[in-house]
């Protein structure tokens, strides 16, 4: 990897009042590089991709974005960056349509009135399923109505539509069966192709292995290691995540 | 399914591609023009006005005079309840609007006729304290966590008793007269009282279109003498806050913030924000009630917009919005109060007992929920 590092964790410390949630994190993250971060429950996964995005803010250390060292203190700093999050629980408005969810923040307007442009974002949002082939029935269809796969799908469309440079994916296919988790790793395959970089926290090794380059594993907020796919095997990271040899 | 006439078939000729590998719902576009929140507000008003009609259609309910009669009703409670409306899609309540209006009115009445403020003075003075109360309101929820019922509802006692308080403190009464002699003249608050389009109903009047006074003082003049400021006020709000929410990305975030507000804060709606403005605007339309009233009564009393809170509430929730947040309608939210101008005025002029009107309140509340839900369910299939 000669290219620049799109993203720079270096010695990232995170304490929530006395408890040390995350202790001296680094990582380098690449355009177009899929890294996965595995660990059991509390190991501060989650904690680490919420620092990134900007919900939280690092007790100790610097996060650099392009070289550049940034720090975000809300969720829209970040966004702003070009870096996008996948929720596990979707982040989705349920009575609003799809396209209002794919554009809520950041809605398009008519040239130069405050009003709103829905033709242009239901044709957009149109547009834009299809190109993810993420199949419902319109653009204009209620959240409400479509089923689990369908809305991770959305999630992800939105998050593929908006990111610039950087998506988090926190366990995108925690709550989905296996055909509809078949299609979100299709779509993330996608993004890693318009070289986007991606970090995804998931709890299936399996699709660890299917999706990543690179592996990092967490245990109790300590940073065990980091493994290149191709190079290791399941027994490996299972031993590094739970600590027995 | 092989029905032609079900919507079902309609649907399956319409060039959506069938997909086998996900669980599709298809909803018919004859269903989603169907599952408006208005719905179930407009059969109410069509079923109010025939039944008013057939009871009392030779009352003089639907001549000029008894059409301003109920149009003015409507209009306070469309007034109040497009704030309500907002507010409740937005995800909150505010209980404290009936204590709102007295406190405002009493502000009026005490700035203006004890103090000698110029009445354009103490109506924007007024206008900026209820204000500020609102977004305290707001500020309290947000920063407590606490539902807003609870904190509007101590707002509801707190600021009723301080108005009572500081009329008597004073004046030493309750009702506070000689506005309407404070406020001649004045510029603001000709905004607020009395009636636009004159000429055009003297005009109506000559040419015997409405009835005119045959003797006293106001021998010629038309019954109707134009469009009362209050109704002036009730539409524009009611305009206003229908393009608001359904036409600017603001009306978007307010949808967002009541249906989700973690997914909206997620992605960067000001949450906070929308809320607390939403506090302001409703203890601004309280306020817009309170001077019109003060302004057509010429005095202030602190037990003025008692139980309003409700009404308003009943008015959006007939209106199709749902208490939860997230969903409703302006539109919804002003048939609601026209739905009630109706029934209330309705009563009077079928000769009603006065006080069943509160018997009436209440039943169309349930029966309109019960529709609305129906309606609902029955049309989207969705459970719960």
């Amino acid at each position: 990897m000669e290219t620049q590092p799109l993203l720079e964790l270096s010695h990232i410390r995170k304490q929530f009042g006395g408890v040390v949630a995350v202790e001296d994190f680094s990582l380098d993250l690449h355009p177009g590089e899929i890294v996965a971060l595995v660990g059991d429950n509390g190991a501060g996964k989650s904690t680490l991709i919420k620092m990134i995005s900007g919900v939280y803010q690092p007790t100790d250390g610097a996060i650099r974005l392009s070289g550049e060292t940034v720090s975000f203190t809300d969720a829209s700093e970040a966004r702003a960056r070009g870096i996008e999050v996948v929720y596990q629980d979707l982040a989705l408005a349920d009575q609003q349509p799809v396209y209002m969810n794919l554009f809520l923040g950041r809605e398009k307007l008519m040239k130069g009135l405050p009003l709103l442009d829905r033709r242009s974002m239901v044709k957009e949002a149109q547009q834009l399923v299809e190109d993810l082939d993420v199949r419902i029935p319109s653009a204009k269809a209620t959240i409400r109505d479509l089923s689990g796969g369908q809305r991770q799908g959305i999630a992800i469309a939105r998050a593929t539509h908006w990111a610039k440079q950087l998506i988090l994916l926190d366990e995108p296919t925690a709550a989905l069966g296996v055909a509809e988790t078949a299609k979100v790793e299709k779509q993330i395959a996608a993004l890693k192709e318009r070289n986007v970089a991606i970090l995804i926290i998931s709890h299936s090794l399996d699709q660890v292995f299917r999706l990543s380059d690179r592996i990092c594993v967490l245990r109790r907020g300590q940073q065990i290691g980091i493994r290149e796919t191709a190079k290791t095997d399941k027994n490996e990271i299972v031993a590094m995540i739970t600590g027995v040899n | 399914m092989d029905d032609p006439g079900l919507p079902e078939r309609h649907f399956r000729n319409s060039g959506i591609p069938t997909v086998t590998d996900e669980r599709l719902r298809q909803v018919s576009p004859l269903r989603r023009a169907l599952v408006r929140p208005e719905l179930g507000a407009i059969c109410g008003a069509i079923l109010v006005f025939v039944f008013f009609f057939m009871i009392a259609g030779d009352s003089g309910m639907f001549g000029p005079e008894g059409v301003q009669n109920w149009t003015v009703v409507s209009a306070q409670f469309a007034i109040i309840a497009v704030g309500a409306c907002l507010l409740m899609i937005a995800g909150e309540f505010d209980l404290s609007v009936g204590s709102m209006i007295g406190f405002t009115g009493i502000v009026v009445a005490i700035l203006s006729v004890q103090w000698g403020v110029p009445t354009w003075a103490a109506i924007l003075i007024a206008f900026a304290l209820s204000m500020a109360i609102g977004a305290l309101n707001g500020i309290l929820v947000i920063r407590t966590g606490l539902p807003s019922f609870i904190v509007s509802l101590a707002f509801l006692y707190i600021l009723r008793g301080l108005t009572i308080w500081l009329s008597i403190l004073t004046t030493r009464q309750t009702i506070i007269g000689g506005v309407r002699d404070a406020a001649e003249g004045d510029w603001l608050a000709a905004l607020f009282g009395g009636v636009i389009f004159k000429g055009f109903f003297q005009w109506l009047g000559d040419i015997g279109v409405i009835d005119t006074f045959s003797r006293g003082t106001r021998a010629g003049q038309p019954v109707v003498e134009g469009i009362p400021m209050l109704v002036v006020w009730a539409i524009a709000l009611i305009i206003f806050g229908h393009i608001l929410l359904t036409r600017t990305k603001f009306g978007n975030w307010i949808f967002a913030a009541g249906g989700d507000a973690q997914a909206a804060r997620y992605v960067g709606v000001p949450v906070n924000r929308v809320k607390i403005l939403m506090f302001m605007f409703t203890a601004f339309c309280a306020s817009v009630f309170a001077i019109c009233q003060v302004m057509e009564f010429g005095s202030a009393a602190a037990d003025r917009g008692l139980l309003k809170e409700f009404e308003a509430i009943i008015c959006v929730v007939i209106g199709g919005a749902l208490l939860t947040g997230g969903y409703g309608s302006v539109v919804g939210a002003a048939l609601g109060a026209l739905i009630f101008g109706v029934v209330q005025q309705g009563l009077f002029f079928s000769g009603a007992e006065s006080s069943l009107f509160r018997v009436f309140l209440g039943t169309i509340l349930i029966m309109a929920v019960i529709l609305n839900t129906y309606i609902r369910r029955l049309i989207t299939g969705e459970r719960g």
